[in-house]
């Protein structure tokens, strides 16, 4: 039954390519699925700009979002923990975290060159921002909803705060924080094109490359390089989903 | 005989948030459990009977009064009090094995010898084939058998039961009535047993004490003097199980 859900989706390139080829569609706007495709192919083997080929771009981006992004589940996870447990940091950290979680990511880019210059550093830390809240708020519900009775049944079994913390605690909390690390990559990988508007010093990486196709205005290849960064985030989407299934067995 | 567990004068007072109005919960209570006995505590609901149990697993800080464990006083929680939840209380992200290997681990015991032990316990509590399920896999009587299991591996001086069969249907609780009095003839442990069934109380154990409405004190204690296998609906069974429930239905029960 799989194959039916690819349907809609066919259908409406089947059109497109349709309209385009009666001319109905002017092909400098909107290129038909056939030019997407070859654009696909130059990106690939001439690059934009040229010699610069698409592979190296999506390196780059990956680099950049997983440096943000593994910075901030493994500053955003143990606060998360943390501020689950304890009321008191709870009432400490909330009232800074709610004032600066409704900032856009992107409201930092000025702010970040400043500190960080162009470069990668720059969206390493866009992609902080954008991941770094849903994996905090998650991990904090995770550990706020685990039953305090299975707290109280380590306590009987001699657990110190130690043991509660590694024990019960945090993977009582894995669910809730595999679906913030999912969200964060979310929101992380969104913000790269943004991002890379401040972090292409380097002259490498999708939202550099799809800014450059649009300069000499190669619509097939924006469109192109639209897809690689949708079809790149539904795959991170996936394998989380896959690793998601893996540790929740239990559930 | 040795005692494993003395309350002295054991109050419990709660406290509203503003520190206005306080409610005795237990009023000062005195007890005494032998070493090796097996005794139960019954009680109209809400009497405090869990708050009790609380209070002797540390759980809880008694207002006043002592816990002596075994001739010591205890102040806080005691490693030697073990605790089984009438909610079973299993970690669900751990299987059978897993959950009762939980305090040897805490313990630091070897992975190899701790389990060992709980393999022990495995086939001694009629759970093999099931070492490797998930809590959410097992029935209701397996699930409070892991529970026991895990307890009991600690070795516990005294082992407090909160109304364990409370949530299982007829059927299972009485299995697993013979299954505890059964694992019981063989260690030979303490058994502070909660419930509010006086069936299950007279058929499990020596003695019985009977407590109060709240502020909770003991009304009175029974010997339950029969040998086991008892029968449930033998004329000394019945007899006890009158006294007990004419007791719990004073009107003037305060």
């Amino acid at each position: 039954m799989k194959w039916k859900r690819a349907l809609p989706p066919l259908c409406l390139i089947v059109i497109w390519q349709g309209l385009s080829s009666l001319g109905l569609i002017p092909s400098f706007k909107l290129p038909s699925p056939r030019e997407v495709l070859w654009g696909l192919l130059d990106l690939s083997v001439v690059g934009m700009p040229p010699g610069r080929l698409l592979h190296d771009h999506i390196l780059h981006s990956l680099y950049r979002v997983f440096s943000g992004y593994g910075a901030a589940a493994v500053i955003a996870i143990p606060l998360g923990i943390a501020m689950g447990w304890s009321r008191r940091l709870r009432d400490a950290f909330e009232p800074i975290v709610e004032i600066i979680r409704p900032i856009p990511p992107l409201a930092w880019i000025p702010i970040a060159i400043l500190w960080f210059g162009i470069g990668n550093r720059s969206a390493a830390f866009i992609i902080f921002l954008g991941a770094f809240f849903p994996i905090l708020l998650n991990t904090i519900s995770g550990v706020v909803s685990i039953d305090r009775i299975l707290i109280e049944a380590a306590r009987t079994l001699n657990a110190s705060s130690r043991d509660i913390f590694l024990k019960v605690l945090l993977p009582g909390s894995v669910p809730s924080i595999m679906t913030g690390l999912r969200i964060g990559i979310g929101i992380g990988w969104m913000t790269l094109v943004a991002a890379e508007f401040t972090g292409v010093r380097q002259g490498y990486g999708l939202g550099y490359m799809i800014m450059t196709a649009r300069d000499i205005q190669r619509a097939d290849e924006i469109l192109a390089g639209m897809l690689v960064i949708g079809a790149i985030g539904l795959a991170i989407d996936v394998s989380l989903q896959f690793v998601e299934r893996r540790l929740i067995q239990w559930r | 005989m040795a005692l494993s567990l003395e309350l002295v004068e054991l109050t419990k007072v709660f406290q509203s948030d503003r520190g206005e109005e306080s409610v005795e919960v237990i009023a000062p209570l005195n007890c005494r459990v032998e070493k090796g006995r097996f005794v139960s505590i019954v009680g109209p609901s809400g009497c405090g009977k869990t708050t009790l149990l609380r209070l002797i697993a540390g759980l809880d800080k008694a207002s006043a009064g002592k816990i002596v464990l075994d001739g010591k006083v205890v102040t806080q929680r005691d490693e030697r009090v073990g605790l089984v939840f009438q909610e079973f209380a299993l970690f669900p992200w751990r299987t059978t094995i897993e959950n009762i290997e939980m305090g040897l681990e805490i313990k630091r015991v070897p992975e190899k010898k701790r389990r060992e032990a709980a393999l022990d316990y495995i086939r001694a509590f009629g759970l093999s084939g099931f070492e490797n399920k998930y809590p959410k896999e097992l029935s209701g009587g397996m699930k409070q058998r892991v529970a026991i299991a895990r307890t009991l591996i600690m070795n516990p001086e005294v082992v407090l039961m909160d109304e364990p069969f409370g949530a299982l249907d007829s059927q299972t609780r009485n299995d697993l009535q013979r299954f505890l009095l059964d694992v019981w003839s063989r260690r030979g442990d303490t058994i502070l047993f909660v419930t509010h069934n006086v069936d299950e109380a007279v058929f499990l154990s020596d003695r019985i004490l009977v407590l109060s409405k709240r502020p909770t004190r003991i009304l009175a204690g029974f010997e339950v003097d029969m040998p086991r296998p008892r029968d449930r609906t033998g004329t000394d069974s019945n007899r006890i199980r009158k006294a007990i429930l004419r007791l719990l239905a004073e009107p003037g029960t305060p």
